[in-house]
Formats: C-alpha cells, structure tokens, sequence
C-alpha cells in the first residue's frame, strides 16, 4: 500500500495503479472514458484530468491525466482544482461538438456514460454553432446496432474488439475529427463477443439490436440477478424485463467468473423466452390418437396425480439445464432409484468421468479469471469458443501473461496498455491447441495439432508421461508425436500457473483422461495445477453430482415395459438418442409426462404437458462447470398458468401422496432438503442469502426507484395500483419499495449509484477497481482438489486408423446453433449454420465433391444427406457434423462411418 | 564561412554518387570510427560537440543516444530511424539534404547507429518526396556494395542494414512516436512517454529517431572535432543550420549558415527583404508551430535559446513571412485548419479542438464572427497546452494562433466589427 494526497487528504491505495484507478477505488467521482478496467490506460481522451503538485509548497501544480500517471508514494494530486475541472469540463464540450444531442430518441439514454460524465462535469451550455460531422451507419448484423454521429471516439470499442477479443474485422478509419468505428463494409460482426461492445461503448453507437426491437426505457427494467443458461460457465447476468417481455441481458459482474464481459450467445439467446413456442397452459391428451387440449393446471394435475398414484412404475427423467430444485423435486417424487438423468449415455459416461477426474484428483478447476492469469497452456480436444466462449476470451487474456511479464522487467507497469504491447509485441504465453480441426484459437496458440480424438489423447497421455515417469507411457509413439508432446511438456513445466482445457465438447473420454494425466503430473511437481472441464449445460454438473442412472438404463427399463408412466423434465430426449430410439421408448411408457417451457418433439409426444418456468421466470441454483453453485432469480412473474417445474412436481407430490419430504413452500426449502439429501451439495445453501434475508428489514426491490408509470401500467384496467406479486423463495421484491444501498453480491438486482446510471457504476460495487464484488463474489465453490494419491488413467488408445472405407465422424461445435435454447431467439437463429458434412478438400478432390455438393454420411443404420463443406483445417479421414443443429438429427460422435457421393452436377 | 552540409550539394544537379562522395572525404568518418573508435567514444564527442536536434525540439543528440542501454545485456535488434518525413508548413531543409547529399545522410545513420550500436536503420522518408526516394535508394545500395552497409563493415565486426521505407503521408508520421507506430503498420497515432523510444521503441526494442539535418551532421563532427563544429556558430548553439525563408521576400530559399545568424540577415541579405510594395508584418521564425514575431525582433540571433527569449522557437528554422497585403487571420485560418486536418484524431483536444479553432476562424475570415469568438480561441490557446494532450501536435498547433491573437488582435476585432475580411 502507499499513501497518496487527494485534495489534502492522505489516502491508501494499493500499490501499483495509475492515479484513476486509485481515485475510482477510493469511490471518488473522477469522469473517464477511454479507460476501461479490464483494458487499462491508453490516455486518448483526457478526461480523468487531474492536477498534480511536486510537493506541499508547489501551488501551481499541473494538469495531468490520472489514468496515465502512477499512483506512487507521495502523489498529491487535485480533483477538485479549478483548472482541472475546467479542463475536464472542456473535454466534455469538445466531445459534444458533434455528438448529436439525441438523448430521447437514444437506446442508450438513462444509462448511457457520457450523459453521466457530462452532468458529473457540470458542462451544460453548448457553444458551438457550426455543423456536426456526420457518418454513415453500418447493418452490423442481428445483435448490435450502429449509429456512428454518437461517436465520442474514445477507441474502448476498437480496443475490446480486437485487442481484448481477438476480432480482426472491425477497427478504427480515417483520422482527425472523422475516426470511424466499423468494418469495412456492413456484415455481421465475426466476433463471438460483439456485444460487449453496447456495454464497451459510453454513448449510444453500439446499442443492442435485440432491445431495439422491443424497446423500452432503460430505467423501467425489471431486472433480478440471473445466471446464463446457455453452457456451463455460468457467467452472471442481468436480463431484464418490462411487461412480460424479456428485454435484454445485460452483465453482472462477477470477479471469479465472467467479470467484465458475455459471449453474443450469453447475450442474446434471451429471446426464447419471449418464443413463440412457448409452452403456457397445461395440455393434456385425451385418447391416444387425440391432440393435446389446454387444460387447467388443476385438472392436469389432478389427472397427472392420478395416473402416478394409480400404481406402477414411475420414473423421471432429470435435465441439466434444469436447476438443482427442479430436478431434486423431481427425484423426490419418483425416488432416487427411479431418477434418471436427461443425457445421451456418452455425456453420461463423461460428464461422471468429468466429475470423478475433478472430486478425486488433485488438479483444481479453475476460475476464469484464474484461467486469465495462467501462464502456460494446453488445450485438450474442446473447441471451446463453440463450447464455452468465455473460457475462450479468458484463455486469450492468459495469452497476453507472457507480455505482462516482459513489459514488468521493463518497469511498464501492467495498465499503461500500449507500451505493454509494444514491449510484449508477439510475445504470447505457451498455449498448445490439441482439437479436431481449426478453432478460434489458432491465432493466439504456440503450437495447434490437429488429429482425431484418439490421436488427440495419445498427444496428452505423452505430455503426462514425459512430465511424469509414473504416467504411463505411450506405445507406438511417432517420434513427431514424441517431439511435440515434450515440447508442450518443457512449456507447461516451466509454468507457474499452468492449466490444461478439455471437456466432453469431442465426445471421448480418453481425451478427458489424457487431459487429468497432464494435469496429475503437474501436481505432481508441487503446483496446483489448474484443470478446466468443460461440460455442455448450465447445469451438468448439478446434475451429475445428483446421480441418477443413464438414460439408457432409463430406455431399457421402459422397453422392458415395466414402465407405467415416464415424467420428462425439461429435455427434448430427441436431442439426447436416436429419433428411432425415442420413439420406441415414449410408444413403450403407457403415460408420458413432460414439464418444459417450450414445445419440442418430446412435448408433442406427451400425454400430459405441464408449463415450466425459464430461468426469467425462475429462482434456482445452477453448478457451473467450475463446480460453482450460483442461484438465479427470477425476473418477472410470467402470465399464464406457467411454474417453476419444481411446484409442479411439488404439487404433483402432494396430491399423489408421495410427498414423503412435507409440502415445500420455498425453494430454500427445497434446497435445504437436497442438502440433507445429499451432503455434497450443502454448500450450495451458502451460494446466496436465505429467502428470509433482508436489510434494514426491507426486501432489496427488482425496480429502480427511476421506475416510471407504476401507477399507470394498467391504469386502463384498473385505477388501483395493485398489490405487487409476493415473491416467497428470495429476498427480492417485485417493486421500486425496499432496501437502499449495496445488497451482497448474490443479489444485486442492478449496477447504479449516484451520478453513475451506466454500468460503469460497477466501481462503486466493488472493493477495489477489478477485484472482487464488496463482501465477496457470488457463488460457492463445490468442488475442490483431492487429497488422496494419484491413480493415473492408462487406457491408452491405439493411433487412429479407420477400418477400410470408413471415415472419422467427428463433431463440430457451433456457438450459435449447437445449443439447444439460444437457438430459439431469431438473432442467434439467423447466424446458425445448416447441416452440413465437413470435409478436407484434399479428400473432396479425391472423391471429386465440391463445395456444397450433396453428400450421404452413413453410421450404423442411420443416413443422413448433406452439403459438403470444404474445411481446410479439418484432417484428412474425418468427416466433420456439426451438433445439435435445428433439424439435423442426433448422432453419437465421434463415430465410424461411410461417405456415399454423387458425380457433381456440370 | 563555412558550409559543411551543403557545399558539395549542386541544385539542380544529381547529388555526388558514391565515387564523387568519397573524393571529397565522405566515409572517411565512418572508417575512422569503425577503425577503433569505442561506440561510448562517439556519443561523448556528439555531446560534446554541443549538436542539438533538427527537427524542432532541439534536444541534444548525444544526450538522445546515452539513454539507449548498452552493452552485451542490452536488447536487440536497436534501431536507428532518420526522420525524412517532412511535413512541417513552410519546411523544405531535409528535402535540399535527401535529394542532395544521400550519402552524407547515410554515413551520419552509420555513424549514429553504431554509436548506439543499433543492427538496423530505417530512412522514414516522406511519401511526397519521390526524388529523394530514387536518390536515397541509389545511395543505399551503392553504400551496400562498398561494403559501408551489410555484415562486418569494413572488417570491424560491425554490422548493419539499411532500409528506406516510404510512408503513407500523414504529419503525425513525423513525430517521433507516431513515426515508430507507422513503421509498425499501426495507425501513426503518439505514443505515451515513459517508456522512451530509447528504451522501448520500434517494435518494442531500444530505438533513436534523429532528424535528417542532425544526422547529416555527424560525418563532418566526427570527421574535424567537436570543437571545429562549436566554432562554425556564431553563438552557443553549435554548428551550421539550414535557414528558409518563404513569403512575400525577394528570394525566398535555403541557406545554410552559422547557427545564430540574426533573423535580419536571413530576410534581409539572403531572402532579399521584403517584395517591393509588400511591408512586414510579422513572421514565424521555425516552421508552422511557432509564434509569430514581429519586425522589432529581427535582430534575435537564429538559435534555439535566442528564438526562444523572443518568444518563438527556432523550430526547423523555417521562416515563414507575413506581409501586410495578407490577411493574418486568414494565415491562421490556414495552419489551424492544416493542423486539425493532420490531427491524428487519437486525443480529444486536439481532434475536437483544433477544428473548432479553424472552424471560428473560418467564420471571422468571412464575415460571420461573433462576439466570444476570440475569447474562445484565447481559451483553446490555453486549454490545448503541452500535456493537456497527448502529443505536442495541438500545442504547437495554438502557437501561432495564440500569438495572433496578441500581435494582430486589432485586425481581428476588424474582421468582427466590419463583418468582412478587410484584405477580400
């Protein structure tokens, strides 16, 4: 710590910083722009100005920019000095000379951070009468609008986008008064993290697309603390809603997980819950040949209890995108021996060897801001920006650990960003990509070696051994093979925080095994070795830690027939095994029960539907692929006769006399019973403050006290204001009334503090600029390394070689497309691609397929017709299926399988 | 008088080739400090020979070099970097060097490199200057096949490579830092100092950008002696300087003459004086940046302190004159309206400042002044000071304008009371 002179007064701050970051730290109103605290100093905009004296007898002192200047001992510097603040007060002018003054019609008005700054800087009269340069606007695609006259030009934009997030088709032209931010032409944004720039942005040239289009003031959100649903990461948002319609996500930081940013998928796979499938009243069939009829829940549930009371088997099928509530109730209704978890038997396989890996081992998962300071890496089989973007973003910032490095023995200190990277130039630290074709990586990677997934693993297991002797070695290794595994291996020992990256995204467990082996080595050096797994769901963990058999095992019992009624929840089992497969299986289970919040093909099969909850419409807790239980809150109460799955099943319980466990009234009851269930899981109780919490004995309100025309809203209906909807399961309140001031981070319902509306006013949440939220990050960690001795996997697979006419079916991830919910929203719809059949152009020449031409891929009994996509990056012998397309048909992969073409049409 | 730089450049004519340039002792510097000469050895004699930068600042050269680490820890590749990209208003000093005397150029960059023991030097020269491209690149390879350039030079053990790299033709591509981003392919946009280009520079690495005027210097320091170099001023600023002078004067031109020759001898006996019918008004002393002086500060002595006691800078001592049948806000109006042009567009005073400035002035030029008008560029002047912005562009940029202001106040007042220029 050091001491430093704000306006007379002696303050600590951390050593270190620049003089801004200290100020914010401080909590002091000091304006900025071109600063960002996960993308430090540059000094373009000059309005964190400040004067600074040499010493207690210099008054004249001099204006310097704080964001450029150490905080050293000793520092006197003036916020307060007249010149400063006339300075500052002048930048502001000058950054209005042409921004157009549009605030009412702006997306960006009530929490944009240039009004902010310009209200703090007491700028208010314009004096400049001549013309305002104007741009053209670009049609950047379905999920950021560009409106270039509001440009302040402070660069954050161009700085994210390509320095932060690696995207290299969009950046700054032109120069003097004319810099302007886009691409070179419209087209949709390639980053996978473009919406970070709406919150990049200070002003309104990058809004959200998806609001725009069902806008509303930003101020009139409701909004609760929420987790994404759409991988297993588990990054905090903030999605908001305002009549019955989500409106946007928006970040929540959280300094352990996703801090600062999300991935477009994150952002804007919201709209499903606005769907047009949406699933809103109790359906039920009457007759086997019948549709299914809305009902009311009373009579569903009645006629459900019914069939579960009358006697024989009942199993439940649980979902990992379901939260821990619902599929604990679900487990308690049939019991545990007949609950059986919603994934394909291969996830079953991995997602218990991810777990067993994790529980048993004593490499630790880290958080993605650990994997942001790790200094040597290896990524196993994932493609992980399909899989889970923002490991990728965290692992492009571990990329620049190495420059950080360099520039420190320079005396560069670690926020003066450019002279960091003209120290650094292509400096990275080691990370060696082992995938089943190109990623999103191969830019920042030492080293990519591209292989099918055996090959891949045998790649791992010869790292682990060359690290260790005691893992075993790998028989009939190439000696290309060999050098590469020693060179990563050399890398990775040098490493004082070195990570390895795999996952279930390549469908193979000898992969994941490799992966722990080279994580177990490492330990076995002395370090904590850091090991990310990344599973496909935002609650895959959560439901592997439950148990539950497969579904296999849940497919055989019902084929035996011994099956009277099969309750689904949230799963579409055609996602999960053959369509053949479930066919046979929802023909077998006399009744079939399904609770989801959005018809698929499995609610079409069922005899009764029950309307469930999103995550908007929800609380519950999730367990990221960190093993970080979070619990989500619900945003608004949804109309229709819609519920969380969990009082569905609670009810259904009840009334089929089954509910061994009491009645639940709240989900912390809920939770509190799958505790006593299962002790594993208790510290997910202290993943957030009880229901029962409140400060000042006040509920923390999911309004904002800006919230505007609360009487009004159904004034056309009712002049009474009506009582606002009692919210039992959290210490929130849907209302503008109740506590003032900083909940604990789990419940932060919205970033805002005096003169701060923007999202910039996360400074003052937080303890220190970028360190963790005040009282603590959200979340609790679940899982953390073993302790026992180390039982290194030695199923080493032989090298790939396919049998005679056989090619290699491996999967490919899409972010946009490979998951199930986010598809639903129109934006990310339109960015998915079609199913199609990669292949390496070498073996498209030979089999004499273009591009786009059809192709038969058959496997097993299954055909399936595709266009061929020539794809450079992928190995010769494999033939690349993208996953869980719309349309496209489920597929173990990776997989044997034959190719059957045509001649090309002329 | 002598005039080392120039006297074997013949205007108009092709510059000396390798042959002519050595038959008149060029590279001897280079051999006599590669035949022995410790690299130390030569940044002292440069310091010592009092040689002050070219380009406008005046830093000492010497001085520039010792902050470049040294010794077998140090990091490589260095760079040595001549600054050709010349843009300044009204400068034209280093074009009469590139086009006339290559090869004096580059021995001063062989000499300066190998003071810092830099492995490789780069000729940033101005897109507009195509001439001087041909010759340079000519000299650089006629110097390559003489065994000046390339590995083991002479036999010393030291190498290095020269390159000429042209730039895009932007004015913030001539400033030091903005240079180094423009090599780099980056946006000529300033960097931040710390850290110096000394320390991290061209990509990332110990870099010196000199001038080409100060590195045409060295071959005759090192040649004849720091003392011989202080002898040829006729004040304490060492050496000869090129002098311009351009405006309304009889012959406008280039000059090389002692360092400190009073302004009036540069106008009046070189220049001519003032055209006949044209009376002085004013002029700015170095180049586009500079304040304006006035005719009772003629007699000011042409150095860097001189220029500065007056209230100017000396600049790239390029003088630039204003006659009293040109109107001085219009003149102003030019160089701000230059300047917010070549504004990089990187910090806000000067990317949304400077235009304003041009953009008032372009209103009182005709006739649409108002009242505040120049309270508001008075305010500009004050507000766009050395580091209120990132770079000293927006600064110098307000030198003249603030100047103005005082000197001429009453032809602006003019302009707003007349609602018209009174010289249209």
């Amino acid at each position: 710590m050091v001491n430093i002179y704000v306006d007379g007064v002696v303050c600590e701050v951390k050593e270190g910083q620049n003089l801004l970051q200290a100020c914010l730290s401080l909590g002091l109103d000091l304006p900025y722009f071109c600063w960002h605290p996960a993308m430090a100093s540059v000094g373009a905009c000059r309005q964190c100005a400040v004067k600074q004296f040499r010493d207690e007898n210099d008054t004249r002192g001099r204006i310097v920019m704080a964001c450029m200047t150490p905080a050293a001992e000793g520092v006197r510097i003036s916020i307060d000095d007249p010149e400063a603040r006339q300075f500052r007060a002048s930048v502001i002018e000058w950054l209005m000379v042409n921004h157009p003054h549009d605030c009412p019609v702006c997306d960006e008005g009530g929490e944009c951070h240039l009004q902010d700054m310009t209200v703090l800087t007491g700028h208010n009269y314009r004096e400049f009468r001549f013309k305002k340069r104007t741009h053209r606007n670009q049609d950047l695609g379905p999920f950021v609008n560009h409106e270039m006259n509001r440009c302040i030009a402070c660069y954050r934009c161009v700085r994210f986008y390509r320095d932060y997030a690696g995207g290299r088709d969009f950046d700054v032209f032109g120069a003097h008064d004319y810099v302007y931010f886009g691409r070179t032409e419209s087209g949709v944004l390639e980053s996978e993290f473009s919406g970070n720039l709406v919150e990049v942005c200070p002003t309104g040239v990058f809004t959200d697309k998806t609001l725009k289009r069902h806008y509303t003031r930003l101020w009139d959100l409701q909004t609760a603390p929420s987790i994404c649903v759409h991988c297993g990461e588990g990054c905090n948002t903030l999605p908001g809603e305002r009549y019955g319609l989500l409106r946007r996500i928006r970040n929540r930081y959280n300094g352990e997980v996703n801090r600062y940013f999300l991935c477009d998928r994150g952002r804007y796979g919201y709209e499903f819950v606005n769907g047009g499938g949406r699933i809103r009243q109790p359906l039920l069939r009457h007759g086997a040949a019948g549709r299914a009829q809305p009902t009311t829940p009373e009579t569903a549930l009645s006629h459900v209890a019914r069939l579960i009371q009358e006697g024989g088997r009942v199993i439940g099928i649980g979902s990992p995108r379901a939260s821990l509530e619902s599929n604990f109730a679900l487990r308690a209704l049939v019991g545990a021996e007949q609950f059986y978890a919603g994934i394909s038997e291969q996830e079953s396989r991995l997602l218990s060897l991810a777990l067993r890996i994790l529980r048993e081992g004593p490499a630790r998962p880290p958080s993605l801001r650990e994997v942001e300071q790790a200094d040597g890496v290896l990524v196993l089989g994932e493609d992980v920006t399909q899989t889970a973007p923002m490991l990728a973003l965290a692992l492009r910032q571990s990329a620049r650990q190495r420059g950080i490095e360099i520039a420190r023995q320079m005396h560069i200190p670690e926020w003066d960003a450019f002279a960091v990277r003209e120290a650094a130039q292509k400096e990275k630290t080691p990370l060696f990509l082992a995938a089943l074709h190109g990623t999103r990586l191969d830019d920042i990677a030492t080293r990519i070696y591209r292989a099918a997934p055996d090959d891949v693993a045998r790649l791992g297991f010869a790292v682990a051994h060359a690290l260790n002797d005691e893992a075993p070695a790998v028989p009939d290794l190439p000696e290309e093979v060999r050098l590469r595994a020693d060179e990563v291996a050399q890398a990775l020992q040098k490493a004082e925080r070195p990570l390895v990256v795999s996952g279930t995204g390549c469908g193979s467990e000898s992969v994941m095994q490799a992966a722990a082996n080279v994580a177990w080595a490492l330990c076995s050096t002395g370090r904590i070795a850091g090991l990310s797994l990344v599973v496909p769901e935002c609650n895959s963990l959560g439901l592997g830690l439950m148990g539950g058999r497969s579904l296999e095992a849940a497919f055989q019992v019902i084929q035996d027939g011994t099956v009277d009624t099969l309750i689904v929840l949230e799963t579409n089992l055609y996602r999960q095994a053959s369509a053949e497969q479930v066919d046979a299986v929802l023909r077998n289970a006399r009744h079939v029960i399904v609770l989801d919040h959005t018809a698929h093909r499995t609610t079409a099969r069922a005899d009764a539907v029950l309307p469930t909850a999103t995550f908007a419409e929800s609380s519950g807790t999730l367990i990221s692929s960190e093993g970080r239980a979070q619990r989500f809150y619900q945003v608004f109460v949804p109309g229709g006769e819609i519920r969380e799955s969990w009082r569905w099943l609670r009810d259904l319980a009840v009334m089929a006399g089954r509910a061994s466990g009491g009645s639940w009234q709240t989900e912390d009851e809920v939770l509190a019973a799958v505790a006593l269930d299962l002790p594993h899981l208790q510290p997910a109780l202290e993943a957030a403050p009880a229901q029962g919490f409140r400060m000042g004995g006040q509920k923390v309100p999911r309004q904002s006290h800006r919230f505007s025309g609360r009487t009004a809203e159904l004034a056309h209906l009712d002049v009474h204001e009506p009582k606002p909807p009692d919210d039992p399961d959290s210490p929130l309140s849907f209302s503008m009334e109740g506590a003032e001031g900083q909940p604990p981070a789990a419940l932060i319902p919205r970033f805002w503090a005096p003169h701060w509306n923007s999202i910039q006013s996360l400074n003052k949440f937080q303890s220190e600029i970028g360190g963790p939220l005040r009282g603590g990050d959200p979340g609790r960690r679940l899982i953390e390394p073993g302790q026992g001795s180390v039982q290194y996997f030695d199923e080493i697979p032989a090298a790939s070689r396919p049998p005679d006419g056989h090619w290699l079916l491996v999967p490919i991830h899409h972010i946009f497309g490979s998951e199930e919910l986010s598809v639903l929203a129109p934006g990310v719809a339109e960015l998915a691609p079609r199913p199609y059949a990669a292949l390496n152009p070498g073996d498209a020449l030979a089999l004499r397929v273009v591009e786009k031409q059809e192709v038969v891929v058959r496997a097993g009994k299954a055909a399936y017709r595709l266009p061929a996509k020539l794809t450079p990056t992928l190995p010769k012998g494999s033939i690349g299926l993208p996953v869980g397309l719309p349309g496209a048909q489920w597929m173990q992969l990776p997989a044997w399988g034959e190719l059957e073409t045509e001649p090309a049409n002329e | 008088m002598e005039r080392p730089l120039t006297e074997n450049i013949r205007p108009g004519e092709a510059p000396l080739d390798l042959d002519g340039y050595e038959k008149t002792g060029g590279y001897q510097a280079v051999r006599k400090v590669l035949g022995g000469m410790a690299p130390g050895e030569v940044t002292e004699l440069v310091k010592e020979s009092g040689l002050r930068g070219r380009g406008g600042a005046g830093f000492p050269t010497g001085m520039k070099w010792s902050f470049v680490p040294m010794g077998n820890d140090a990091p490589h590749p260095k760079y040595l970097l001549a600054n050709a990209d010349e843009m300044e208003p009204g400068t034209f000093k280093d074009r009469f060097l590139l086009e006339g005397a290559p090869h004096q150029l580059i021995e001063g960059m062989i000499l300066a490199a190998f003071a810092i023991q830099a492995d490789v030097a780069y000729v940033f020269l101005r897109w507009a200057y195509k001439l001087a491209a041909k010759r340079v690149e000519k000299a650089i390879s006629e110097a390559y096949r003489a065994g000046y350039l390339g590995k083991n030079i002479l036999g010393s053990g030291y190498s290095l490579e020269m390159h000429l790299h042209t730039s895009a033709g932007r004015y913030m591509a001539g400033e030091e830092t903005g240079l180094l981003n423009a090599m780099e392919g980056r946006r000529a946009t300033p960097r931040s100092k710390p850290p110096f280009p000394q320390i991290s520079g061209l990509w990332g690495k110990p870099t010196i950008v000199n001038n080409v005027e100060t590195l045409s210097n060295l071959p005759h320091i090192v040649a004849r002696g720091a003392g011989w170099f202080k002898e040829l001023s006729l004040t304490q600023d060492a050496g000869t300087k090129l002098y311009g002078v351009s405006g309304k004067v009889k012959s406008p031109g280039l000059w090389e003459l002692p360092m400190g020759t009073p302004l009036r001898q540069i106008l009046e006996e070189h220049a001519g004086g003032m055209r006949d019918g044209f009376k002085l008004r004013g002029f700015l002393p170095g180049g586009a940046s500079t304040d304006f002086l006035l005719q009772d500060q003629l007699d000011v002595p042409a150095d860097f302190r001189g220029v500065e006691a007056a209230g100017s800078r000396l600049g790239t001592g390029a003088m630039i004159v204003l006659d009293d049948r040109t109107c001085p806000v219009g003149m102003v109006h030019n160089l701000e309206a230059f300047f917010a042009r070549e504004s990089c567009g990187w910090c806000t005073p000067c990317r949304d400042g400077l235009p304003w400035t041009a953009q008032i002035l372009q209103a009182i030029e005709e006739g649409n002044g108002r009242p505040g008008d120049l309270d508001r560029l008075a305010l500009h002047c004050r507000l766009l000071a050395p580091g209120n912005t990132y770079c000293a562009l927006a600064a110098g940029a307000v030198e003249p304008l603030q100047s103005a202001l005082k000197l001429f106040r009453a032809d602006f007042q003019q302009h707003l009371a007349d609602r018209r220029c009174p010289w249209s």
